[in-house]
Parts: C-alpha cells; sequence; structure tokens
C-alpha cells in the first residue's frame, strides 16, 4: 500500500486553476520532495491530504484512506507541520502537546512520548513556557512536535526550515532523517533545492498546478543531459577554440573558459585533447555536474522556489 | 465512529481558556451586573409590582442572571474561536480527526458552563440583595440551557463569519446587547406602547428571560410553555446555522 495515491486530483478556484489532473504516488517509508515556484499548487495540494481544502475533482488517499469519505482515519495517519507559525497564545508548550495529543483522542498514556518529543526536539527546558517568548525556530519544532503527537505514519513538513539559522536546520534535518529511519514516510516541501537533493530519495516537481516531473532523484537527475567544464587560463594561453568547441562556450568572466558539454556525447579526454590541440593552456579545471537547481530551472522556466 | 476524548479534550481546552483569564472571563461580568442591580434598585422604587406579588428588586435578578449568562455565553465561543482563526491556531483543530458536530458541541458546551458560572455568580450575589428562590429547577434547567447553548451557537458564527474583531464587536454591541436590553430584563413588556409590546415577542431574548423568571418566580408576563418552544426553536435554529457554516467549512476549510 502507498503512502499517498493521488488521483486526478485538481482544485479550481473561479476561474484559476490550482491544480489539474494531478496523478502521484508516495511508497510507505520514502522521503519525498514536492518542489514547485509560487503558486504552484504545492500549498493546495498538502491542505486538500490535510483536510483543510476539498478537490474540485479526484481522489486522495493517506495508507488507503480516502480523505474525504475516511477523513476520521486519514488525518490519524497523517501528521502536518503547517509553513505559518501558528500557535496558541494561552497554553504552554506541553499544554499545547497534551491538547493536540488530546484531539487524537490519546490520553495519559501518551505522555512519555510527548516527553520524548520534547527532548529530542530541545524543548525540554521550554516545556512550561507559552511560545510567545520563544524565537522563530524554537516555534518551528514545536510545530513539528505537535504534528507527531500521535505518531502518525506518514508526515507533511511544509517549508519545516524557512527562516531557521543553519545549525538548527541542521539538527531539524538530523532529527527527520531519524523519523524517517524509523519508518515515517517524510513529504516535504523546502525552498532549499540542495537540501531537498541531499535528502529525498523521491521528487516532484509541480508547476503552474500540473505536476511536471514525479520520479527517483537519480532518474530525474539523469535526464538533465548537459555539465559545465570551466577552466582557469594562463596568461600565455591562446583564447581562439577549435568551431565544434567554440559552438558549447558559454560565457564566463575574464581569464576562464567555460563550456557546456553534452553528458554523453561529449568526452572530457577528448575535448581536454581538442583544447591542447588549439593551445588553450589552463592551470586548473572544475566539472560541475548538473543538480535539482538546474533540473528544477529547466522544468519550471527558472521560476523561484520560494512558496 | 466518535472521537469521544478529542471531543472532551476540546472541550476542555475551552473551559480551560477561558479559567486562566476568570478575572475577564468571570469575575468582571458578575460584577458588572451587580452593578446593574445596585443602579437599578436604587433609581426605582421597589415598592412598585412588576408582576403580581412580585417587587421590582426581585422581578429584576432573574432577568439580570438570564443577560449575563446570554452575553457570556456569546462572548466565549465568539472571541476564542475569533482569536484562533485570526492567530492561525484553529489549524490545530482542523487538522485532527474532530467532526464538525464534535466543534460545535465543544465550544457550544464550554459556553453553557461559562455562562452557567457567571449566572451562578450573579444569583450568589444578588442574593444579598434579595433571596431569589427557583421555584421549577427542571425550567430554570431546560431555559439556562437554551439561553447559553443558543448564544454560544451566535457566537460560533459570528467567528466564522467575522473578518475582524469590529465585525464581533458590531454583532456584540449591535445585536446581542440591544435584544438583551430590550427583552424585558428591566421592565415589563406589558409597561410599553403597543407597538413595542408587539415587536417584543419578536426577540427571542424575552422568552428565555420570561422563562427563566418564570422558573425561580413561578410567574410570568406569557405561558411558559410557550417560552420553552420558542426557546427551543431558536436554539434549533442558531445551531443549525452554526453546523452549516461549519459543514461548508465557511472561512475555515477552502
Amino acid at each position: 500500500m502507498n503512502a499517498l495515491e493521488i488521483e486526478n486530483l485538481s482544485k479550481n478556484y473561479g476561474s484559476l486553476q490550482a491544480l489539474i489532473e494531478i496523478d502521484l504516488s508516495v511508497a510507505e517509508g520514502a522521503f519525498f520532495a514536492l518542489l514547485g515556484p509560487n503558486g504552484a499548487g504545492k500549498s493546495t495540494l498538502i491542505n486538500i491530504l490535510a483536510g483543510l481544502t476539498r478537490a474540485t475533482s479526484g481522489t486522495a488517499e493517506i495508507l488507503g484512506h480516502d480523505v474525504r469519505k475516511e477523513w476520521r482515519q486519514a488525518r490519524y495517519k497523517l501528521g502536518v507541520v503547517p509553513q505559518e507559525l501558528a500557535y496558541d497564545p494561552f497554553f504552554t508548550i506541553r499544554e499545547m502537546l497534551v491538547l493536540q495529543s488530546g484531539y487524537f483522542g490519546l490520553g495519559a498514556g501518551n505522555r512519555d512520548w510527548l516527553d520524548e518529543l520534547l527532548e529530542a526536539l530541545g524543548l525540554a527546558d521550554k516545556a512550561d513556557t507559552t511560545m510567545n517568548h520563544l524565537s522563530g525556530g524554537m516555534k518551528r519544532r514545536v510545530l513539528i512536535a505537535q504534528a507527531l503527537v500521535h505518531r502518525p505514519p506518514v508526515v507533511i513538513l511544509d517549508e519545516p526550515t524557512a527562516g531557521v539559522d543553519v545549525a538548527l536546520r541542521e539538527r531539524l534535518w538530523r532529527f527527520i532523517r531519524s523519523l524517517n529511519r524509523k519508518g515515517h514516510t517524510i513529504i516535504l516541501t523546502t525552498h532549499y533545492l540542495e537540501e531537498a537533493e541531499s535528502m529525498c530519495g523521491e521528487i516532484a516537481i509541480l508547476d503552474r498546478g500540473r505536476l511536471v516531473a514525479n520520479a527517483a532523484k537519480d532518474v530525474l537527475l539523469s535526464r538533465y543531459r548537459w555539465r559545465q567544464l570551466r577552466l582557469q587560463l594562463l596568461p600565455e594561453s591562446r583564447l581562439e577554440l577549435p568551431a565544434e568547441l567554440a559552438l558549447k562556450q558559454e560565457a564566463a568572466p575574464a581569464g576562464e573558459l567555460l563550456l557546456r558539454l553534452h553528458r554523453e556525447q561529449d568526452h572530457i579526454g577528448e575535448v581536454l585533447a581538442a583544447l591542447d590541440g588549439a593551445g588553450v593552456k589552463f592551470s586548473d579545471l572544475r566539472i560541475h555536474e548538473p543538480g535539482l537547481t538546474e533540473i528544477y530551472s529547466e522544468l519550471t522556466g527558472g521560476g523561484e522556489n520560494n512558496d | 465512529m466518535t472521537n469521544y476524548y478529542g471531543f472532551y479534550t476540546l472541550l476542555a481546552r475551552e473551559i480551560w481558556r477561558f479559567l486562566k483569564v476568570s478575572i475577564q472571563t468571570i469575575l468582571t461580568p458578575v460584577i458588572t451586573v451587580l452593578l446593574y442591580l445596585l443602579i437599578f434598585s436604587s433609581v426605582i422604587s421597589n415598592s412598585r409590582q412588576m408582576l403580581p406579588g412580585i417587587d421590582y428588586l426581585t422581578f429584576l435578578i432573574p432577568g439580570l442572571i438570564v443577560m449575563a449568562m446570554l452575553q457570556n455565553a456569546f462572548a466565549n465561543s465568539s472571541s476564542s474561536l475569533f482569536q484562533s482563526r485570526l492567530n492561525g491556531n484553529v489549524i490545530f483543530v482542523l487538522l485532527a480527526p474532530i467532526s464538525d458536530f464534535e466543534i460545535y458541541a465543544a465550544f457550544v458546551g464550554a459556553a453553557i458552563v461559562r455562562g452557567v458560572l457567571v449566572g451562578a455568580g450573579v444569583w450568589l450575589a444578588a442574593c444579598s440583595f434579595s433571596l431569589v428562590p427557583v421555584k421549577h429547577p427542571l425550567y430554570a434547567l431546560a431555559f439556562t440551557l437554551f439561553c447559553t447553548s443558543s448564544l454560544g451557537a451566535l457566537g460560533l458564527v459570528s467567528a466564522i463569519i467575522a473578518d475582524k474583531w469590529d465585525h464581533i464587536s458590531a454583532f456584540q454591541n449591535f445585536v446581542i446587547v440591544p435584544f438583551s436590553f430590550l427583552s424585558g430584563v428591566f421592565f415589563s413588556i406589558q409597561d410599553l406602547p403597543p407597538f413595542w409590546e408587539r415587536a417584543s415577542h419578536f426577540n427571542p431574548f424575552f422568552y428565555f428571560v420570561d422563562g427563566f423568571r418564570y422558573s425561580c418566580l413561578g410567574v410570568s408576563e406569557i405561558e411558559v410553555g410557550t417560552s420553552l418552544k420558542v426557546s427551543l426553536i431558536f436554539f434549533l435554529l442558531s445551531s443549525a446555522w452554526a453546523l452549516w457554516l461549519l459543514w461548508r467549512g465557511y472561512n475555515l476549510r477552502s
């Protein structure tokens, strides 16, 4: 059974099509990234899964439970870390977790797990204060704890590291990775593409309501056919390239040569030999293999991923 | 499948919330109502018979109790839900496996508890002015429940519809307060000019006040059965409105 099974899902707001016939599956235990620029439909999709938005057509299931027809069971299976830093000003962090746990039908028997969460997220010493007194990063951790009070097998994190400093971000990722190792399916949206690339095994990209990519990370990365060869030229180097290489030249700062090479057709050894033959002398070279940033830019027309 | 514990937790959260600020939510309304009692009992002659055998102070106290209950029941659900909407923390309830009816029942349940606590506080304090009996406890219970739950439901409605605090305040100041002041709390509607006397029969709060007064004193301006029926209908209508808005997800889910 898949953690997530979405079929033909569409959402319209009047004439605006926020999601257009999305088909998407996420395997149980996956670490899945959902990427896309502003207005791509990521939040709409998450909200439909969470029961905060109703789809216009199509179906979405969480571990086999339809989010409309079996909404209660679906919500028991799902934990959502919202993007906005929402909190209840009346209650301390511990009280908020106790209440959230109770909303999921869990009473005093769940207190040990709540203590464990507070400890794991570095919140134990702040447990009896209200969130008004916490930094943005601390508030973000409380939201993660709230999403996990009922040990949901599927966890959606909507921009969990937005506005979080580097050290804390690393700590959060360690925690999220440990959740994934324990079997939780993680679905993540982030505008830090390098994080998605390093953490996630599966990646989907939404653009203007359409699913433009959905594949294993390696498969997705292999689809991009280009890499860059950057040479640091010596002063005595000639600058004229043979015709076949001149076609591959891209703009570069003075003293550098940048070539865009086809990953399969242009062999580095042959290119270097041709450069040597043309009298191009260099002191250093670097090869930049394509990453998620290039794929993302190609699929979304270079749109910024800061939704 | 019902999430009883989820409902219970939300109800407990709502009660816990207003108890954390009990000076504002319990003590202040009790003191305010006592000031009304002090002022009106000083200004208006107590020898005046408002209903057969009922002096003004004894007439006034049950009305003030109902007014305090309904205003505080409304304030509880409206301010709690609207503040949760503004802060964004309503999402924690919306993400949980709690049904629309369970949300309605928890908010209305807390509104009943606050209304009853304030009403009991007013009753206890008012006993120092005049000992008001409760001749028909079951009727008193029924009118208390109808009045607080109806206003709890209306509080939910206003919290869902409102876009800013100004809207909540407008609902309270232009609907709840005038209707409660004109519901025969301070006077007998039989003393009004004919037009206003007839108009008072379209004020649902009048039936809460008159019915509760009957429960305490055993006398009323209209037949208690009529008050009970109108109160029930008003409770059903206000609840249906709140439930419909929750079911639609109006301003809560898109």
